[in-house]
């Protein structure tokens, strides 16, 4: 486990406020302990520091995962969410879509979301917005981004995709082996 | 009878000349004709040892010589040449071995590819009929290039190339070349084999470098000022190299980020948040437009409202519609556990 470098603290706030943008500083800033973001093999997870301190006794091969794993980084240094990170990113997120009961199960299948499978979403989101997908019974899928802004998607018509797949909580069991 | 004597005197003088070939001894020795070895396992006679070492010695040795020449003279022997001969049986001694056995050669890169690809050597024909030439021309080897200085009398010079360039040099330097490409490959293999660690070859000009070597010598130059270029400006979307031997390559870089800094993590965390999310934010136009959209909506909805309003309610609250009771003043009961919603409900 080590320390993120600068460059990539960077990349992940970033990241992270995209979804979720100035409560980004809440995962920091927390009253019930210390948390922080450690990358190990090129993961980068979310731990409490007492959990951190556990885990120092284990080599750097014997561990596996610490903590939450929030995604990973390519080899273009670039993030990329795993569903795992939903936990924190679906409490904080300020803007939402909201997918009908119909479309449900296509969406955990790794489907994006076509204008006829919306059934909300938040006003004034920007095109290539974070979003975090929720049924309609408030129950978090998982999270895409806005291929339309939410304006555009009144005008749209029923097939053209609204929302991009990003992850799901379909993940768990497809990508059950990559995932932690 | 002295004359008997005197034979018998004589004969047992010349037994004692020579030693007898039977040998006693009380563990029996360990023998390995093959390798012409004899192990005694008997132990010393500690005073015969201490008194007269060498006579001890060498009549011990003796005797186990005695063993060994009598078990070679239990093989079959024969007569070559007026010596008997006797041909031993294969050692049965295993002796340690000075160096490591040596294994396999290691194969060369290609060899490493064309065995994980399966690829498989075809083998070509010695000789191969040239068309142009009418005759069968050697395919390498000797007299190929005889053959094909015959054949390419001639050089065409291409179209996009200078007319004045010589087309026959020219191929003499591209087999050049190829011949010291092959050379640098096979130092390589051998250095591969060795596994010698090899200097990494430097900058190589733009013609030759790839990008990822630009990038790591675009990096290196940049960090090779007094403080390690720490304030050396960055171009808007310039990257810095990574992967394998660039932190190595910087004069003065830590290898490992050090666990330690002098701000703590929390801090420091907080201001790379603060400054990421205090970037100017970028003029989106779409968005912009849906604003005013979204603005220009209420608007019109707040004048639709209010026009009907007008009736009855000359305070004219915009387009709430009062739910449920209607609260009147002065008679009704403060809840004090429950907080008065505060503005429009949001979804």
């Amino acid at each position: 486990m080590k320390r993120l470098t600068d460059e990539r603290a960077k990349i992940l706030f970033e990241k992270l406020s995209k979804y979720i943008g100035t409560n980004v500083k809440q995962l920091i800033d927390r009253p019930d302990g210390t948390y922080c973001f450690r990358e190990h093999k090129d993961r980068v997870y979310y731990v409490s520091e007492r959990i951190l301190k556990l885990s120092e006794c284990f080599g750097y091969k014997q561990l596996v995962c610490v903590g939450t794993c929030f995604g990973k980084f390519s080899k273009t240094n670039k993030l990329k969410f795993h569903i795992t990170a939903l936990y924190y990113l679906a409490p904080y997120a300020q803007y939402k879509v909201w997918v009908k009961p119909s479309f449900e199960q296509q969406f955990l299948y790794g489907n994006h979301i076509p204008k006829s499978g919306l059934g909300r979403i938040t006003e004034n989101a920007g095109q290539y917005q974070g979003v975090v997908v929720y049924s309609m019974n408030d129950l978090p899928l998982g999270f895409g981004v806005l291929a339309r802004s939410t304006t555009d998607c009144k005008t749209a018509d029923p097939l053209t995709t609204v929302c991009f797949h990003q992850s799901d909580i379909g993940e768990y069991i497809r990508a059950e082996d990559t995932l932690f | 009878m002295d004359v008997v004597k005197e034979v018998l005197a004589k004969h047992q003088k010349e037994l004692d000349k020579y030693k007898p070939i039977t040998v006693d001894k009380h563990l029996e020795c360990r023998l390995d004709v093959g390798t012409l070895l004899i192990t005694d396992p008997n132990d010393f006679d500690d005073r015969e040892l201490r008194d007269n070492k060498e006579e001890y010695l060498t009549a011990l040795t003796r005797e186990n010589t005695q063993l060994l020449v009598n078990a070679i003279w239990e093989l079959p022997t024969e007569r070559v040449d007026e010596s008997i001969v006797a041909k031993l049986p294969e050692p049965t001694t295993v002796l340690p071995r000075l160096r490591k056995v040596p294994g396999p050669r290691p194969l060369t890169k290609w060899e490493k590819f064309a065995k994980e690809k399966g690829i498989t050597k075809k083998k070509k024909e010695k000789k191969t009929y040239d068309e142009t030439m009418d005759k069968w021309v050697p395919t390498y080897g000797f007299k190929r290039a005889e053959a094909e200085k015959a054949k390419d009398w001639v050089l065409e010079v291409p179209q996009n190339v200078d007319p004045n360039t010589d087309m026959f040099q020219k191929k003499i330097d591209l087999r050049n070349e190829k011949v010291a490409k092959n050379e640098i490959q096979r130092m390589k293999n051998i250095v591969r084999a060795k596994k010698i660690d090899m200097p990494r070859s430097g900058y190589l000009g733009p013609e030759a470098a790839s990008s990822s070597q630009l990038l790591t010598a675009v990096t290196v130059a940049k960090s090779s000022t007094a403080s390690v270029g720490k304030f050396q400006n960055k171009l808007p979307k310039e990257k810095e190299a990574r992967g394998l031997g660039v932190k190595e390559l910087i004069p003065g870089g830590k290898r490992k980020q050090s666990h330690i800094s002098q701000q703590p993590e929390k801090e420091a965390n907080l201001d790379l948040i603060k400054s990421v999310l205090n970037k100017k934010p970028k003029l989106d136009v779409e968005k912009a437009i849906s604003l005013q959209k979204r603005d220009d909506r209420l608007a019109r909805e707040a004048e639709g409202a209010d026009q009907p309003a007008k009736k009855g309610k000359p305070k004219g609250k915009g387009s709430r519609k009062a739910v449920g009771k209607k609260p009147k003043g002065n008679r009704g009961q403060r809840a004090p556990g429950k907080k008065a919603q505060a503005g429009r409900k949001r979804r």
